[in-house]
């Protein structure tokens, strides 16, 4: 546990930041909470919309079980309490995006009680500097439909298509203290939905966006009042309005003035926040159970398949690397962060064991390197995510077994890598088709240090005067009269020993 | 001979099993009835032609020798609150004007595939909500029954399901569909002289009729007698996927398990329900019933509902609270009709929709709903009538050790006269009384015609039963029926 | 009075209001009998008849019925309902 010490100069003095954050996810299903229309993004409007969505007259809602399958999931995750019994209540409030006046959520008893995140400050020592942010609760809720204000001179229109799809609430402790944790929090949460599969995470489509809660206090003070900022929907711009608001309030503070407890929105163009008056009046959701809906009670054996269902979460997973496949904290952790790169990298892994004839752990390292330079260097260029691979991990393991069994150097493997990214042929045929591999013929390595030697008569001269730092450069000139393909190592060896 | 329009359910669909009549005569004889009752303002839409098309399916399937189903050739009205397609859905309100539904509710559908036809949309109080019919938006209902005094006075046909009612006991038509909230079925069928049940909460599908209280709100059958309420009842029943709060049960086949030999079964009295004051009438007809009730072979025992009292109070919280939330949306937005002032923004005009399109007493009840579950009341109100509520249903379940099925009256009076209750709300509300605590509980209960009052109007009797027993309430029901020899029908005035 | 009607989206005069008032508070003082009713260790009802909530698949059985979804609206054009212009 590491206490932050991120504080906003005050011209009163220090002040600490309270942040919490209270995270909608969109649960990845098919179909929607409570209707069967479906919930793809980018649709023709009010087209992924049925009766029971539109609120016509006497339509009723029945939960869709892979959504509360996901949100058991997702809570077991985030280590918190499943709670067996829960409850559907509504929020009641009138808006044009929400056609049965109110949304479907859960106040009095939630999916999911409490549990937490553990994020790492440091990322290149994840293990270093830790912090234990707490969930409050999971729960299921709709999401409400969309309103678009442009397209008429007096009249918004209304799309219902994303009206209804599942959301999960997760809602933070006030636990964190600066930018940087929300940031972190915000990007392992993405982290842990995306290795659960209960949430794509993608929030530039709005499948994940945050309400930013933020209030300042003398160091050891009693929380403050806090704002929340609606709908921010990037880590950045979270980070962003925390640092804005807290500046904010803190002036606010200092100039004598109060903070009041307001909904606010960010505008990232003038990175600033504004407050939301027009959704000020006397909110009163009058929450009540539904009464269209039972207790929802879980039984043993649906708990029990959501458990048997879970992957190997992204902690525990990097501990596996670190442990058992002697890769770096640093290493280990960059090939968790995501659960494709890991999914990717575990493939790679099995498929370089099987080339090599080695155990997983003896080729893990050389199969990391290359994935973490070679690879993601070649994804990085081309704008392309790990699953957009233009190569597979059996086409990587072909590589990376190659340079361990000596067939090509290091070098002549990158550019090995670039033929097959351009031609997507494999490794071994392109080396044997362009010549590539690697000689270990002392003759011709002799012939040529014996040929560099002579060219460079002055230079041995003054390396066997003492200055030894131009063995690289012989090393440099045979390999380059080599064409590459000479095996460094005979090279280093053949050239001691000529030299000395 | 027997016109066509006085027979009833089991009878029509013998019949036209039988060959003796054509599914389309039945129909076309209902169709003119219902055409020159207009001054009963029963039916708010006719569809003739639903009803014709229905029969003459019946006639071309008995041609080609299928079997026939179990309402064949059988026109009914559809109470207001049911959608059905292309037919407007208003639940007798402005708000709905123009509302043409573009599916069929669970338990119409489920009516025509018993072979049923549809004479017309029955008027109603409005959302269901009220006990006399007045609060349509389209008029009253009057009932064709009149008191014996020659004063000619229009009488209320009960409500909500006052369309129900008068129509049937007026012969438009053999069976209606009704909807129970608090007493909606069975406070109008007593006004009304005939019967109607309401089955246990789950038995039929709420999908498709239009919501006023959704823990409470449950359809069922009204019809002359409890055979013909026990065939309707069978064809309107059974689990519905769409509706979370359905029953996963089979259906029974009521009409086959009809018996009025009532030997070893216990029927109580509950105490509570002889309340101070109570009218004469109505106590005498109740004590007759019990006598009856013997006669058939059951043991009588008083019994003790302690919460009775509060059941009304509960109700009027309860109802009125879910009520707010499921009228929430009627907006103007996606359906029926918006009031748009100059000018107006988006929340003005909801509240002027809203305003415009609503009847005094749903307005009413929305604001009541409203306050008891607004912040810092809903504890006191809400969670404290769900905790008397959850009283009241284990008085009933306690009452089980003792009983099979209870004995009360349905109503504290019999029709009272348009207009003279409509002045105080609470003096209203009190009509169900008796009605709301089977309501509260999700127990089936059913009313059915005991006798007349001085005034020559009917009165009914009230029979509760256990969760999913509508086979004990229904034989309860035929023993009184066969005993009390109701043959009283209003003399046709319309 | 005024925030119940607010809330509720229905517009009343000040006229209307006042003339509610009793009759509003007529019900509520005789609903609030229910005070009296010792409810110690009672649970508010839920389901009404013991009943599970029920799960569906996660199965696409609905949509595409624009024309279904649109056909009463008071407003609608271009596949969307119409609502006065919204300034957030």
């Amino acid at each position: 546990m590491t206490e932050s010490t991120y504080r906003i100069q005050g011209a009163t003095g220090e002040w600490e930041v309270v942040i919490g954050l209270e995270v909608h996810a969109q649960v990845t299903s098919h179909a929607k909470l409570f209707s069967g229309a479906s919930t793809t993004f980018g649709a023709e409007p009010n087209a992924q919309v049925s009766l029971v969505d539109a609120a016509m007259p006497g339509m009723l809602p029945v939960p869709n079980g892979e959504c509360v399958r996901q949100a058991v999931r997702t809570g077991m995750a985030l280590n918190a309490q499943i709670n067996r019994y829960s409850r559907f209540d509504r929020k009641n409030y009138f808006y044009a995006d929400l056609p049965q006046g109110y949304q479907i959520s859960q106040l009095y008893h939630p999916i999911v009680g409490e549990g937490g995140i553990e994020i790492s400050l440091d990322e290149k020592n994840p293990d270093a500097q830790t912090k234990t942010i707490g969930i409050e609760r999971l729960h299921l809720e709709q999401d409400a439909g969309k309103l678009m204000h442009d397209q008429h001179p007096t009249m918004s229109y209304v799309d219902l298509n994303r009206c209804g799809v599942a959301l999960m609430e997760i809602v933070s402790r006030p636990d964190m203290r600066s930018p940087a944790e929300a940031g972190a929090y915000l990007k392992k949460l993405r982290t842990i939905l995306r290795y659960v599969g209960s949430c794509d995470g993608n929030m530039e489509e709005g499948s994940m966006r945050a309400d930013v809660n933020v209030s300042v206090r003398k160091p050891g003070d009693e929380f403050g009042t806090r704002t929340e900022t609606k709908n921010v929907n990037s880590v950045r711009y979270v980070m962003a309005t925390i640092e804005h608001e807290a500046n904010r309030q803190v002036d606010v503070l200092e100039s004598g003035g109060t903070i009041v407890q307001e909904t606010r929105l960010y505008d990232p163009d003038k990175n600033e926040t504004r407050s939301m008056r027009s959704k000020e009046d006397a909110h009163d959701y009058r929450y009540f159970p539904d009464p269209d809906l039972l207790p929802l009670e879980l039984d043993d054996a649906f708990l029990d398949a959501c458990k048997e269902s879970l992957p190997e979460l992204p902690d525990a997973k990097r501990k596996r690397y670190e442990s058992e496949l002697g890769l770096s904290a640093y290493n280990a952790a960059v090939l968790t962060a995501e659960a494709e790169t890991a999914r990717w990298f575990e493939a790679l892994l099995a498929e370089s064991a099987k080339a090599q004839g080695k155990p997983e752990a003896d080729v893990a390292k050389a199969s990391a390197n290359w994935l973490l330079s070679e690879l993601y260097g070649a994804l990085n260029r081309m704008g392309k995510t790990i699953d957009e691979s233009p190569v597979s991990p059996a086409a990587g393991a072909e590589l990376v077994a190659l340079v361990a069994d000596g067939t090509i150097s290091g070098t002549i493997a990158k550019q090995v890598f670039e033929i097959m990214l351009e031609t997507g042929d494999g490794a071994g045929k392109i080396v044997e088709e362009r010549g590539l591999k690697q000689t270990s013929d002392t003759g011709a390595i002799d012939a040529a240090i014996a040929k560099v030697l002579a060219d460079n008569a002055d230079k041995v001269e003054q390396y066997r005067s003492g200055k030894e730092a131009l063995f690289g450069f012989f090393v440099g000139q045979t390999m380059k009269a080599m064409q590459g393909k000479a095996n460094p190592q005979m090279v280093n060896e053949q050239l001691k020993k000529v030299l000395n | 001979m027997t016109e066509l329009t006085d027979l009833g359910i089991a009878d029509i669909r013998n019949g036209v099993r039988a060959g003796t009549f054509s599914a389309r005569e039945v129909a076309t004889a209902f169709n003119a009835r219902v055409a020159e009752a207009k001054a009963l303002n029963a039916f708010m839409i006719d569809t003739p032609d639903h009803a014709l098309a229905a029969a003459d399916a019946i006639d071309a399937k008995r041609a080609a020798g299928e079997d026939l189903p179990i309402m064949a050739g059988v026109p009914i009205g559809m109470k207001d609150l049911f959608c059905t397609v292309g037919v407007e859905a208003r639940a007798a309100s402005e708000i709905l004007n123009g509302f043409k539904p573009t599916y069929e509710s669970t338990v119409s559908q489920k009516l025509w595939d018993a072979g049923a036809g549809m004479l017309g949309k029955l008027n109603m109080d409005q959302f269901a909500m009220g006990s006399s019919n007045e609060t349509s938006a389209f008029g009253n209902v009057i009932s064709p029954w009149r008191r014996n005094d020659g004063s000619n006075a229009p009488l209320a046909p009960g409500g909500s399901s006052g369309g129900s009612s008068a129509a049937i006991s007026a012969r438009l038509c053999p069976g209606a569909t009704g909807t129970d909230t608090g007493g909606s079925i069975r406070q109008p069928a007593a006004f009304t002289g005939i019967s109607g049940i309401k089955p246990t909460y789950g038995r039929c599908s709420r999908w498709g009729v239009i919501a006023f209280a959704s823990s409470l709100d449950q359809a069922g059958p009204m019809a002359r007698d409890v055979r013909d309420c026990a065939i309707m009842l069978e064809a309107m029943s059974g689990f519905d996927p769409k509706d979370s709060t359905s029953l996963d049960l089979a259906v029974p086949n009521w009409e086959a398990g009809l018996s009025s030999d009532l030997k070893g079964k216990r029927v109580g009295i509950p105490k509570e329900y002889r309340m101070d004051g109570m009218n004469a009438d109505v106590a005498a007809v109740w004590d007759k019933a019990a006598d009856w009730l013997r006669d058939a072979g059951a043991e009588i025992v008083e019994v003790s509902l302690p919460h009775t009292r509060y059941a009304l109070p509960a109700y009027y919280i309860i109802a009125p609270a879910e009520a707010s939330s499921n009228l929430a949306r009627y907006d103007g937005v996606r359906y029926g009709q918006r009031t748009l002032p100059d000018g107006a923004g988006l929340q003005d005009m909801y509240a002027a929709t809203r305003a415009a399109g609503f009847g005094a007493e749903v307005r009413r009840r929305i604001m009541i709903g409203t306050y008891v579950l607004s912040a810092g009341f809903y504890d006191a109100y809400y969670t404290q009538a769900q905790k008397v509520r959850a009283l009241i249903a284990r008085d009933f379940a306690q009452v089980w050790d003792h009983c099979d099925v209870l004995l009360a009256p349905t109503a504290p009076s019999a029709a009272f006269g348009l207009g003279e209750n409509s002045e105080d709300p609470i003096a209203m509300y009190l009509n169900d009384v008796f009605a709301v605590p089977a309501s509260l509980a999700g127990l089936p209960a059913m009313s059915v015609p005991g006798g007349l009052d001085s005034q020559g109007l009917p009165l009914g009797l009230q029979i509760i039963g256990k969760p999913l027993d509508e086979q004990g309430v229904l034989n309860a029901g035929l023993a009184i029926e066969e005993r009390a020899g109701f043959t009283a029908r209003p003399a046709q005035w319309w | 009075m005024k925030k119940i009607a607010s809330l509720a989206r229905i517009a009343m005069t000040d006229a209307e209001i006042e003339a509610m008032v009793p009759e509003f508070n007529g019900i509520l003082g005789w609903v609030e009998q229910l005070g009296e009713v010792d409810v110690t260790g009672i649970e508010p009802m839920t389901a009404v008849i013991p009943n599970t909530l029920r799960l569906r698949e996660d199965v696409v059985t609905d949509g595409n019925i624009r024309d279904k979804v649109l056909a009463n609206a008071p407003a609608a054009e271009h596949g969307f309902f119409g609502v006065p212009k919204v300034i957030e």
